[in-house]
């Protein structure tokens, strides 16, 4: 039985995982949740995954949640190249380091811009607040400077001279914003060299594959919500706020 | 040179890292960054870590930030008993999905009880409405509810019969708001019973040691903060007061 995938490329994290699983010709059915139609609520996906959320993975009886548990799963299980995650003991630490760190900067950040900009408008039925999501882009940025000065730095990708599930993980979260039309990209050239290189690496035609809905997002905004979401969306977005709100460190 | 530390126990990613390294006899040198006296912002701390946060690890002229990278490094390299962090496949994988979840969902809440109960107070001298405290703490119950379902469970720990760093990290951030008092495993019997199995893998007086600081936070109402400190924090508290 092969490798099952619960994914909606809506969301940045399943573009990770279908991005690695694709890059490195690991087997696996893909299982489309789809997100805007309160898929993930079902209880059938609730028994794969409890959380509710995407992505989700189920390899026989094992399930699994969590992109990075299931990016390192598969990276073991199937013994993908060194260069994803380094078995020298410091290339390694530097990768965990920011996989760790991404949470709640850079993946925060974003999804905050996507919330601010697609998901409030789409469960109040407003257009968005401009003020927030300047707000939402400034903290980003914030989180752009540090990821430039100490993630990135000089080198071609994070952890050196290859790329990385680091750099995985964090190309597939700025092309978030893009997606809604903040380019965040805009006047970063050490930004956009890297994120060339990333693509390279990925390969293009994978990488526009995995980005196309995203890409096309502004075809979000005139979706119906079914009742399931209609309910769910609000309190998805309160918990995300909430746990969000800014905490010195 | 050796292994450097560089923690403040106030901190529960700090706290993880000093329990780990105790309880697997990790020689190493404790450097006390003391966040109330902004410490951290000193710009020989900014070297060891340009991203101002403790903890930090110094290994020669390695250097390294965030709790689970750290922790995962010393397991590596100090070649740590296997259940900290199983090298079953599975198993393995079950310590990832708790460490990845555990950021914007644990941590994520735990740690403001002790922000919006004294250390506001304490920086502004101003105390926040009761429904700020309530709107975390309501969500930390949300938490705590998707952790004993789906992350405890019926076992004794995290992954299974033995301790792993998913129950260290998860403790760690738990004991932020029994420190201020609010007391989450009042009425939760099987995190309690979670709560002192771990203690007791960790052993009782490491764990008390390295508490100490947050069980007594109360007393830190005459401490003097450094007024750079709250020169940083401005901008932050004043978004968190609104």
């Amino acid at each position: 039985m092969v490798v099952e995938l619960f994914l909606d490329l809506r969301s940045q994290p399943c573009r990770a995982l279908f991005i690695f699983a694709k890059k490195n010709n690991i087997p696996f059915e893909f299982k489309d949740v789809e997100l805007l139609k309160g898929h993930h609520l079902s209880e059938e996906f609730g028994k794969v995954n409890v959380l509710k959320k995407v992505p989700a993975l189920k390899d026989g009886a094992f399930t699994l949640a969590e992109s990075i548990a299931i990016l390192l799963y598969l990276s073991r299980k199937f013994n993908t190249p060194d260069h994803w995650y380094p078995s020298d003991l410091q290339k390694r630490a530097r990768v965990d380091e920011y996989l760790s760190w991404q949470h709640t900067t850079i993946r925060e950040k974003g999804c905050k811009i996507f919330i601010t900009k697609v998901l409030v408008p789409l469960a109040v039925g407003q257009p968005f607040s401009q003020d927030k999501l300047e707000e939402a882009v400034e903290e980003l940025n914030s989180a752009l400077k540090q990821f430039e000065e100490k993630f990135l730095q000089d080198k071609p990708f994070i952890v050196g001279n290859e790329i990385s599930l680091a750099d995985l993980v964090a190309i597939v979260e700025l092309m978030q914003p893009v997606g809604c039309g903040c380019d965040i990209f805009e006047n970063r050239p050490k930004l956009v060299e890297w994120r060339s290189r990333v693509e390279e690496a990925v390969g293009k035609e994978l990488f526009q594959q995995a980005h196309e809905i995203i890409l096309n997002v502004k075809n979000m905004s005139t979706t119906q919500l079914p009742p399931e979401l209609r309910e769910w969306l609000p309190r998805y977005i309160v918990h995300i706020l909430v746990e969000q709100r800014e905490m010195p460190p | 040179m050796g292994l450097e530390l560089y923690l403040d126990l106030l901190s529960q990613p700090c706290r993880a890292v000093y329990i780990f390294a105790k309880k697997n006899n990790i020689p190493f040198e404790f450097k006390h960054v003391e966040l109330f006296k902004g410490q951290q912002y000193r710009e020989e701390f900014g070297k060891v870590n340009i991203l101002k946060k403790v903890p930090a690890l110094k290994d020669g002229v390695f250097t390294l930030a965030e709790s689970t990278a750290i922790l995962l490094y010393l397991s590596r390299k100090y070649n740590t008993p296997d259940h900290w962090y199983p090298s079953d496949t599975q198993k393995r994988a079950r310590v990832d999905e708790y460490l990845s979840w555990h950021h914007t969902n644990i941590r994520g809440n735990a740690g403001k009880a002790l922000w919006i109960k004294v250390l506001i107070p304490l920086l502004t001298g101003q105390t926040l409405p009761p429904e700020k405290l309530q709107e975390v703490m309501d969500e930390l119950a949300i938490s705590l509810k998707q952790f004993e379902e789906k992350f405890l469970q019926d076992k004794p720990f995290i992954v299974g019969s033995e301790i792993s760093l998913a129950d260290l990290m998860a403790i760690v951030e738990l004991m932020q708001p029994i420190g201020v008092g609010c007391a989450i495993f009042e009425d939760r019997p099987k995190l309690s019973e979670w709560r002192n199995r771990v203690e007791e893998a960790v052993g009782k007086e490491l764990f008390q040691e390295a508490h100490e600081i947050i069980l007594n936070i109360k007393e830190l109402s005459n401490i003097q903060i450094d007024p750079q400190l709250k020169e940083h924090l401005a901008p932050v508290l004043r978004k968190m007061m609104k």
